[in-house]
């Protein structure tokens, strides 16, 4: 995290830099009722909601410039092209990839690392090899390595974390072998919040010759990343936790590794020549875009990266943790509450459970005064199991949230710990 | 709270919550079922002793959510002494309440009336009927596992 703001003791959104309240007028579907009372959204961390900008630029290309992409020479299709490629151009600039060679477009972060599993993990990883990865994994960077462990007789070994939720840095690097042949983690967790230190792990698998992929999809909407600075081998994230819309997503990839890499999903648009006898692939990242693309969408994504850099990646991150700092804050000082993930390094998650309450009931009457969180596991089981709960409940917030809103969460949180305990 | 809140958590829902009725593993059981709910993590172990053809007890471990919990401890008192068929009816009752999609007289139907508030909330209605549908395998005599997906 780039600022630490020791204290904030009280409900203000002065800010420097960022006018929040201007800010939120760019959301259109921040401005309604929810059952009689103004929506809170605090589920972003599920999936962030959208700008004008990203909402009109979907709009413009059905009405202005759709066509499909990489094939005419005709003029719709020459723009549809030109701005699909600019998204790419925008990502790189974005994570600060050196060529937008390594920017590869699917539909999310899952696909991304399906993708790595079932190309590069296919690949280079064989039987008895091992891929390291943490407790606190999202399901889509677990289940893609079983069930590549299923296909080639690798081995899955889990990295453990302490009950702050932080990885146990030592104990994860001890398990690092020969044998292991990729660590793949999540760069900041979706239940817990942590941000792991994957600088220094990348620095330390880099020693031992191991290509390092990051999770993405918490981390992106909330820090700059630097993919040069942060050495990785692969970054996947999804568009639309970072204010663009769903169904598209990045792999990022050092390009030597891509270029060794064999195609995942085959069929148009990543071919150079095709014959019976035999099929030539495009060069990368073609060769991983098969069939015609999410345009749209995909230009839409690129105004939305416009968007955070027009406010500053870093800004929203300080502005996030000030935001986070408050709600922690006031969340301890309710005693039923106990806050899950409590790492000293931690992004805009506040995941917690109430004595007594399933985070179901929870979930229900806070969308009674028009709060929306997440109520589950989070698709992170082996967390819950680690930390012995069925399920939490997750406020995670985003630029556009305030330090009032997080008010309106405590208090009716104090008073459904009142109703049900009658 | 809310008086629109107060349909799905009637007082009737808090106190099962509270006091689960039949909250026991059942030794002499000679059937067990166990039902989950992937979704939200609610798990239950339900415990019937049938003799010919009837429900001679029934109790249930777990946990969950205040809905399912009541939902569970109000079946075991309800079923208690039922014969299997009648128990049967039960569960399509509280199908019927539950989804909404038939006209029941909620004052016909006794204790069952107070899960009906569920059907105005779809995304709760599968933490009422995961009790309902572990019976239903209970009955028909598997050994097994249940989810509600």
């Amino acid at each position: 995290m780039t600022a630490v703001l020791n204290s904030v003791t009280r409900a203000d959104n002065a800010d420097n830099s960022l006018d929040i309240e201007r800010i939120r007028q760019d959301f259109p579907i921040l401005h309604q009722n929810i059952r009689g009372k103004p929506l809170v959204y605090l589920d972003n961390a599920a999936s962030c909601q959208k700008p004008w900008v990203v909402i009109d630029a979907i709009r413009q290309v059905y009405e202005c410039d759709y066509s499909n992409i990489h094939r005419g020479v005709h003029t719709l299709s020459e723009r549809s092209t030109a701005a699909y490629e600019g998204t790419r151009k925008k990502v790189q600039q974005f994570i600060n990839a050196e060529s937008e060679k390594e920017i590869v477009f699917l539909r999310g972060t899952t696909e991304a690392i399906n993708l790595v599993a079932q190309t590069f993990g296919k690949t280079n990883i064989g039987k008895d090899d091992e891929i390291l990865i943490t407790t606190m994994e999202h399901h889509s960077n677990i289940v893609p390595w079983q069930l590549l462990c299923e296909q080639t007789g690798a081995e899955l070994k889990v990295g453990p974390i302490n009950k702050k939720g932080e990885l146990l840095v030592d104990d994860f690097k001890a398990m690092v072998s020969d044998r292991t042949k990729l660590i793949s983690i999540a760069h900041m967790s979706n239940a817990l919040g942590t941000i792991n230190p994957v600088k220094e792990l990348i620095a330390f698998a880099h020693g031992r010759d191991i290509p390092v992929l990051l999770d993405g999809a918490q981390a992106i909407p909330h820090m700059a990343v630097d993919v040069q600075a942060l050495d990785c081998d692969f970054y996947a994230f999804s568009g639309h936790k970072l204010y663009g819309p769903s169904g598209i997503g990045v792999l990022y990839g050092k390009a030597e590794l891509l270029e060794g890499m064999p195609p995942y999903q085959s069929g148009g648009d990543m071919i150079r020549r095709v014959t019976f006898e035999k099929t030539e692939y495009s060069p990368i990242p073609y060769k991983f875009e098969a069939g015609t693309p999410n345009i749209a969408d995909t230009i839409a994504f690129g105004v939305a990266l416009d968007y955070l850099n027009g406010l500053g990646m870093d800004t929203i991150a300080e502005y996030e943790y000030r935001l986070l700092q408050y709600a922690t804050e006031k969340a301890d000082a309710i005693p039923e509450l106990t806050v899950l993930g409590t790492a000293k390094d931690k992004g805009g998650i506040l995941s917690f459970v109430l004595e007594n309450i399933h985070p179901h009931d929870i979930g229900t009457v806070l969308d009674h005064h028009g709060i929306a969180v997440r109520a589950g596991h989070h698709c992170a089981m082996p967390v819950m199991d680690f930390f012995d709960v069925a399920a939490t409940t997750r406020a995670s917030f985003a630029v556009y949230n305030t330090f009032a809103e997080i008010d309106v969460l405590m208090e009716e949180i104090k008073q459904l710990i009142k109703v049900f305990s009658r | 709270m809310i008086d629109e809140l107060r349909d799905l958590y009637q007082e009737v829902i808090f106190d099962h919550n509270r006091n689960p009725r039949n909250f026991r593993v059942m030794d002499d059981a000679n059937r067990k079922v166990e039902g989950y709910n992937p979704l939200c993590g609610d798990k239950l172990t339900l415990y019937l002793k049938v003799e010919e053809g009837v429900i001679k007890d029934a109790s249930f471990q777990g946990s969950g959510c205040a809905i399912s919990t009541a939902s569970v401890s109000l079946m075991t008192d309800v079923v208690k002494n039922l014969h299997e068929k009648e128990a049967h009816e039960q569960f399509q009752i509280l199908h019927k309440i539950t989804t909404g999609n038939e006209d029941v007289k909620l004052e016909e139907i006794g204790k069952l009336a107070v899960l009906a508030g569920v059907r105005q909330y779809p995304a709760r209605v599968k933490c009422a009927t995961l009790a309902w549908h572990t019976l239903e395998t209970a009955l028909q005599n598997k050994e097994t596992s249940v989810t509600t997906e």
